[in-house]
C-alpha cells in the first residue's frame, strides 16, 4: 500500500532534521515519484530552510 | 589589538536593530527582547578586551546573543499552551488532507521562491506568519533554523522527547507553507 502524504510530509520534515532509515528513504522516493503534491512540498520545506539561512537579521 | 571605542559604538548601533529583530522571533516579546539585548551588548562591552579583529565583531556580539537567548529559553523551557494558535494549526493540517490522508488538495508551486528573498516585504510577511504560529512549534522551528541547533539539543533543552520536537517542526513547516502559500505566493483560499 502507497504510504499516505500526510505521512510523506513527516518524513520529508524529519529528513531535514535527522538521517532516514533505508527502508524510510526508499518509501519515501517511491512515493514523490507518484505524488507532484509531495514533490512541491518537499521544494517548499527546503526553500523554508533556505530561507531562514539567509533571514537578513541572521549572522 | 582593540578599535577606537567610537568604531565600537557605532559597530553596536547599527547592528542592534538586526540584533533585536533576531532575539524577538525567538523569545517572542519585545520586552523580553530588549532584555537579552542589553544583556548580551553590556557582556560584550565588558569582555572587549577578549576580543581581537575589527571584521569578526558583530560575528563575536551575535555569538554572545545566541547564547543568552538559549539561557533564557531554557529558564523558560516550559512552553505556553496556545490554545487558540494550536486549535487554527490543528485545523490548518486537518483541512490540507482527505479521510485517507491524501491531499484534499494538490499543494500550489511556488514557481522560483528564490528571488523573494531579495525583498523587504518578504520578510514582514515571513515575521507575521511566524508569529501566527502557536509558541511550541515556532520555538523549535526557530531554534533549529534560526540558532541552527540540532534536534538533540532542543529536546534537551526543553526537556521534550525526539518524536514530539518532529511532530512540532512538521506542524511548523506546515503552517508557515500555508501562510506563505496564502499570503505571499498568492494562493487563493479553499
Amino acid at each position: 500500500m502507497m504510504m499516505s502524504c500526510k505521512h510523506a510530509t513527516e518524513l520529508i520534515s524529519q529528513g531535514l532534521d535527522r538521517p532516514l532509515s533505508r527502508s524510510e528513504r526508499l518509501r519515501l522516493r517511491l512515493h514523490l515519484l507518484l505524488c507532484l503534491g509531495c514533490r512541491r512540498t518537499q521544494a517548499q520545506f527546503r526553500f523554508l530552510r533556505e530561507a531562514m539561512r539567509q533571514h537578513p537579521w541572521k549572522l | 589589538m582593540s578599535a577606537f571605542p567610537e568604531d565600537i559604538q557605532s559597530s553596536l548601533n547599527s547592528i542592534r536593530p538586526r540584533l533585536l529583530g533576531f532575539a524577538r522571533l525567538q523569545l517572542r516579546s519585545a520586552a523580553a527582547a530588549e532584555d537579552v539585548v542589553q544583556d548580551a551588548l553590556e557582556a560584550a562591552l565588558a569582555n572587549l578586551s577578549k576580543f581581537a579583529g575589527a571584521a569578526a565583531f558583530q560575528t563575536w556580539v551575535f555569538s554572545i546573543l545566541k547564547n543568552k537567548i538559549i539561557d533564557e529559553l531554557r529558564r523558560n523551557s516550559r512552553m505556553e499552551c496556545d490554545v487558540d494558535a494550536e486549535a487554527a494549526l490543528d485545523e490548518t493540517v486537518a483541512e490540507l488532507f482527505n479521510e485517507r490522508d491524501h491531499w484534499a488538495e494538490m499543494p500550489a508551486a511556488w514557481g522560483n521562491p528564490q528571488g523573494s528573498l531579495e525583498q523587504k516585504r518578504f520578510w514582514e510577511v515571513m515575521e507575521a506568519c511566524l508569529d501566527n504560529l502557536p509558541a511550541a512549534p515556532a520555538r523549535v522551528f526557530t531554534m533549529r533554523e534560526f540558532l541552527d541547533l540540532e534536534t538533540e539539543e532542543i529536546c534537551k533543552e526543553l526537556a521534550i522527547s525526539p518524536s514530539n520536537c518532529w511532530v512540532l517542526l512538521h506542524r511548523a513547516r506546515i503552517g508557515l507553507r500555508e501562510c506563505l502559500g496564502r499570503r505571499w505566493f498568492g494562493e487563493s483560499t479553499a
